[in-house]
């Protein structure tokens, strides 16, 4: 139990990583994914088809795939960037089409009516999407975005795999120098991705729970 | 709201347009990158002093020609689909026994399963594969298919929960009401009337993990 405490600040240090690059890649992500959302509905059909081809091809490209890319071939293209910047690059492209689509299927859960209603009053495309269409499909993408974001959390654990040391790499790193308690170190390291889970799930209930939208 | 198509009108040919020249500089940026790159890793590399050939010279790429490399790469190959088949299988049956243990009407199964499907959905797969090889030393290939049928047998679990709670009171109701025990009306009405619709995000989202 000692030397389990005595690893704490390892951890710690790890477990810092792990939400640096949650946060970063999370709000980048949501940038990225609402300005695809935004495309996928947008009235030019350019902007609509290279959204669908973001979407359709960033998603199912596995996610250790896109880490090669980005901690071996940007490097080889001259690109001279810290690994964690890379993988926020990574997570950040990997998670944009899920947030886009939770997006999406918010806004399709809209009921015409809404749209057509903001129409005939003379509203134009971005008036209706900011002012009728977007503040009622919110509520309804909140839960399936903060899914999105649990992945998130779990994808992280991939970038251990590509140098950096976030809480994955912590802990395989002191599961090796600890033959005696590698079970301990591996359940704190499963506590602690809980820590961010578990609260992030139970939220998601809450929301989904009292923003329900009972037509 | 069925399309996007109520938000806007038809374009007219000023949208037409604009769409047209957007493609086009579009097009014409992706295919200058794409040469970029191509050029970029082709051009011979410069590493400590050394002139190395570049990404694309056939020195680089003749390891394809040793049979041996090829038959490393099917090893690869077959295992990475016997694992993919046996944690399918494996996963879809942990995920119908959760989801019948996690919908039951008895609290001491329900919670129970509830924390253990928490504690399994909210870990990364990849610490849950470590774990399973240092503690139970199952060795690799074993190690990844169990925390892969633990993992998605969770996700798929919660999934078909989603089907049995969408489904109509009166389903159930009318089970018990012919006289089915209550095991009954979940296996034999319940389950299989349970929306379909879980079934496609089934076999796109859990596998990406």
């Amino acid at each position: 139990m000692e030397q389990l405490w005595s690893l704490m600040p390892t951890f710690w240090e790890g477990f810092r990583v792990t939400l640096l690059l949650l946060v970063v890649a999370g709000v980048l992500s949501l940038i990225l994914g609402t300005v695809i959302a935004a495309m996928r509905i947008s009235p030019v059909g350019a902007l609509r088809g290279f959204a669908a081809v973001w979407t359709e091809v960033a998603r199912n490209t596995p996610l250790t795939l896109v880490f090669i890319f980005t901690a071996f071939v940007l490097p080889m293209l001259g690109v001279r960037l810290p690994y964690i910047v890379l993988a926020f690059v990574a997570l950040t492209y990997y998670t944009s089409p899920f947030v886009a689509e939770a997006l999406r299927s918010g806004i399709n859960g809209v009921p015409v009516g809404q749209a057509e209603a903001a129409r005939s009053i003379g509203l134009g495309f971005g008036q209706t999407v900011s002012l009728v269409v977007l503040p009622q499909a919110f509520r309804m993408t909140i839960p399936p975005l903060i899914n999105v974001f649990i992945a998130l959390t779990k994808n992280t654990s991939v970038a251990g795999g590509f140098f950096v040391v976030e809480l994955f790499a912590t802990t395989r790193q002191l599961a090796n120098d600890n033959g005696n308690i590698v079970m301990e170190i591996l359940i704190t390291a499963a506590v602690l991705y809980l820590v961010i889970t578990v609260p992030l799930g139970f939220l998601a209930g809450q929301l989904e729970r009292r923003w329900v939208v009972k037509r | 709201m069925s399309g996007a198509s109520v938000l806007f009108d038809a374009p007219g040919p000023k949208a037409r347009r604009l769409s047209l020249i957007l493609s086009i500089v579009a097009l014409v940026l992706i295919i200058a990158g794409a040469v970029w790159v191509v050029l970029t890793l082709a051009a011979p590399r410069e590493s400590g002093g050394i002139t190395l050939p570049g990404m694309f010279d056939g020195t680089r790429w003749n390891i394809f020609t040793d049979p041996e490399v090829w038959t490393f790469i099917l090893e690869g190959v077959v295992a990475t689909l016997q694992a993919a088949a046996l944690a399918a299988v494996g996963a879809i049956a942990l995920g119908i026994v959760l989801s019948l243990l996690r919908s039951s009407r008895i609290a001491w199964v329900r919670m129970p399963t509830a924390v253990v499907i928490e504690f399994f959905r909210g870990m990364p797969v990849l610490l849950m594969m470590l774990f399973i090889l240092l503690v139970a030393s199952t060795g690799a290939f074993w190690a990844v298919v169990i925390a892969l049928i633990l993992y998605n047998g969770t996700l798929i679990g919660e999934i078909l929960r989603a089907g049995l709670v969408a489904l109509p009171r009166g389903q159930r109701e009318a089970a018990l009401s012919v006289g089915m025990r209550e095991f009954q009306s979940k296996m034999l009405v319940e389950f299989p009337r349970r929306s379909g619709r879980c079934c496609r995000s089934s076999s796109r989202s859990s596998w990406c993990c």
